[in-house]
């Protein structure tokens, strides 16, 4: 069985102050980072569908850009299918596509112009892509007129499942989905998950599912890991953890001592664009 | 020769995208472009206001060619640097830098298509700018030599571009400070560069900075080649320095795009939020 994700004693901390806290580095004065992960350290097996759950600003975000090659360890191991994130990056993007929470597009692009661009950054030419495209947003639900029109004309949820559609569109090997169906009505939940079947099934992708949706989770996952704080808490199949006539919410009170937070909405507003992509300089 | 072939189509994943967001951004596009020309305008009307308030006579024509010359070379430069310097900015906004910045598709792709959209862009925003501008004087352009204009134009874009290659890393480190400095830079570039009178008019100190940039050999070599017809050996001892920029700055600002980048991977600042 090959290694899809090797994470060893991955460590990641961020400093707010930026260039101020460099500063301070080289002249001895140090500021205190914020740690987001701390020793962690999982495998996921190739063809696995390995879920992370935990509460907002637990790391599961931090770990899903680590392995997309976006932001680098401050210490610890991560490979992608033996790469070395920060060393061998061109590899590993090569083989790798990601959907974050905030659908991110050119806003005025209409979908199937946003996602040629993405596909031509993969090699993929419009002649192949643009087929594709249509064929993923038809079975996600859109299709038509919305295709052409600008992204911001579409609503939150519909943009999402354009984000989802980008990401599918190149075949990645490994798809690192960061809350990919958060924002959508319960009809295209499934129709997202499905998907995620279904391309793992018929193309032996490897799924890195970060989530706040333990139904979600335990639909999907072949083996899960609770984040905790930058800490992996526990780790195994979604049976194993949750212990007999538990629920995996109470499991996951009893392993982190707390509730999941609340899982509706939390994170939108923060993700909302900011306002300034209205004009170009 | 697979690889230069990716990337040569990747780069070309760049134009298209800015070519698509001029379309459909449009409206701001002509809002910029009308600015433009009234500045050109009003810049140019300098020159017969100038004898009205100085009540001698001078060289009316000569001056207002020396002033539309500015304002065209100027318009051309500052739309080169707008569409290289904000491309990470942009993409910020967009909110799309991520997904950008995760395609397999090197950097050095999305610097030469975008170099090569906005001088394709830029060229002709200038020219129409022109245009304008002769339907208001009559400027006398039958004397120009305009190989030795496109030789220079040539020359000084490059190092221009990496002049702006080099400011468009500035949002990697500092986030919206980063595109305030990009607004900075051109500004003081507009200052020291002689886009409106020749350089030697500043203070020493200014003429000396304004001596790195290479708008200001551009703008002299053009001005030479308009006004007087100069061959491109009349001008050859502009191409040094142009040439010396070029080299230093382009690869500088290469090296400053990486550091940038491997800087923002490090400290999270690819993104804005969160
Ligand atoms: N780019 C960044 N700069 C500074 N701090 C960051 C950055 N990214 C994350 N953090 C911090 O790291 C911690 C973990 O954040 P992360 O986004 O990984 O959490 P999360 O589990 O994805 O949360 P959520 O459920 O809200 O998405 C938080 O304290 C957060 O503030
Ligand atoms: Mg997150």
């Amino acid at each position: 069985m090959t290694t899809a994700v090797e994470i060893v004693d991955l460590e990641k901390a961020f400093d707010p102050s930026g260039l101020v806290g460099e500063l301070r580095r080289v002249v001895g004065r140090p500021t205190t980072p914020v740690a987001a992960l701390r020793r962690v350290t999982l495998h996921v097996a190739r063809g696995e569908i390995y879920g992370v759950v935990g509460s907002n600003g637990s790391g599961k975000s931090t770990l899903a850009r680590i392995v997309a090659t976006l932001l680098t360890p401050d210490a610890g191991r991560a490979r992608v299918f033996g790469h070395d994130v920060e060393r061998k990056s061109a590899e590993i993007r090569r083989m790798l596509n990601r959907v974050s929470v905030d659908a991110s597009f050119f806003k005025k692009l209409s979908p199937l112009e946003n996602l040629v661009f993405s596909a031509r950054l993969y090699d993929l030419p419009p002649s192949t892509a643009e087929p594709r495209v249509r064929e993923i947003l038809q079975r996600l639900g859109i299709s038509g007129a919305p295709l052409n029109r600008p992204v911001e004309q579409m609503s939150r949820g519909m943009q999402q499942k354009v984000a989802v559609a980008r990401a599918f569109l190149t075949a990645p090997v490994l798809l690192v989905l960061d809350e990919p169906t958060t924002g959508l009505d319960p009809a295209s939940k499934r129709d997202v998950q499905a998907f995620i079947q279904e391309v793992r099934d018929s193309h032996d992708a490897t799924v890195l599912l970060m989530s706040h949706d333990m139904d979600e989770i335990a639909r999907l996952c072949d083996r899960m890991a609770v984040l905790d704080d930058g800490r992996i808490v526990a780790q195994g199949t979604p049976a194993s953890l949750a212990a007999p006539g538990e629920t995996l919410e109470d499991a996951f009170i009893r392993l982190t001592g707390h509730a999941l937070g609340d899982t509706t909405n939390r994170r939108t507003e923060r993700a909302e664009p900011a306002g300034v992509g209205e004009t170009r300089p | 020769m697979i690889a230069v072939r990716r990337e040569w189509r990747a780069s070309y994943a760049f134009v298209e995208l800015n070519y698509r967001a001029l379309k459909r951004y449009w409206g701001w596009e002509l809002v910029w472009l009308v600015f433009a020309i009234v500045n050109a305008l009003t810049v140019a009307y300098i020159a017969p206001g100038g004898r009205e308030v100085a009540g001698e006579a001078f060289a009316t024509d000569r001056l207002v060619l020396f002033l539309v010359i500015g304002t065209v070379v100027w318009a051309y430069l500052q739309q080169v640097f707008d569409s290289v310097g904000f491309m990470i900015a942009w993409q910020r906004w967009e909110g799309t830098i991520e997904s950008t910045f995760m395609a397999p598709a090197r950097r050095l792709a999305m610097v030469a298509g975008t170099s090569a959209f906005a001088i394709a862009y830029a060229f002709v925003r200038a020219l129409l700018v022109l245009g304008v501008v002769s339907l208001f004087f009559d400027l006398d352009l039958l004397q120009a030599n305009w190989l030795t204009a496109l030789a220079v134009i040539c020359v000084g874009s490059v190092g221009f571009l990496g002049l702006a290659v080099m400011v468009a890393a500035l949002p990697l480190l500092f986030l919206e400070r980063g595109e305030q400095m990009v607004m900075i830079s051109l500004a003081m570039l507009l200052l020291v560069s002689g886009v409106f009178y020749p350089i030697e008019v500043l203070p020493d100190w200014l003429e000396a900075v304004g001596r790195l940039s290479p708008a200001t050999y551009v703008l002299e070599g053009m001005r030479a080649a308009v006004l007087d017809g100069a061959s491109i050996g009349d001008v050859a001892e502009l191409f040094p320095p142009l040439v010396v920029i070029a080299a230093v700055v382009l690869p500088l600002g290469v090296v400053v795009f990486r550091t940038a980048e491997r800087y923002a991977l490090r400290s999270g600042r690819l993104k804005r939020h969160g």
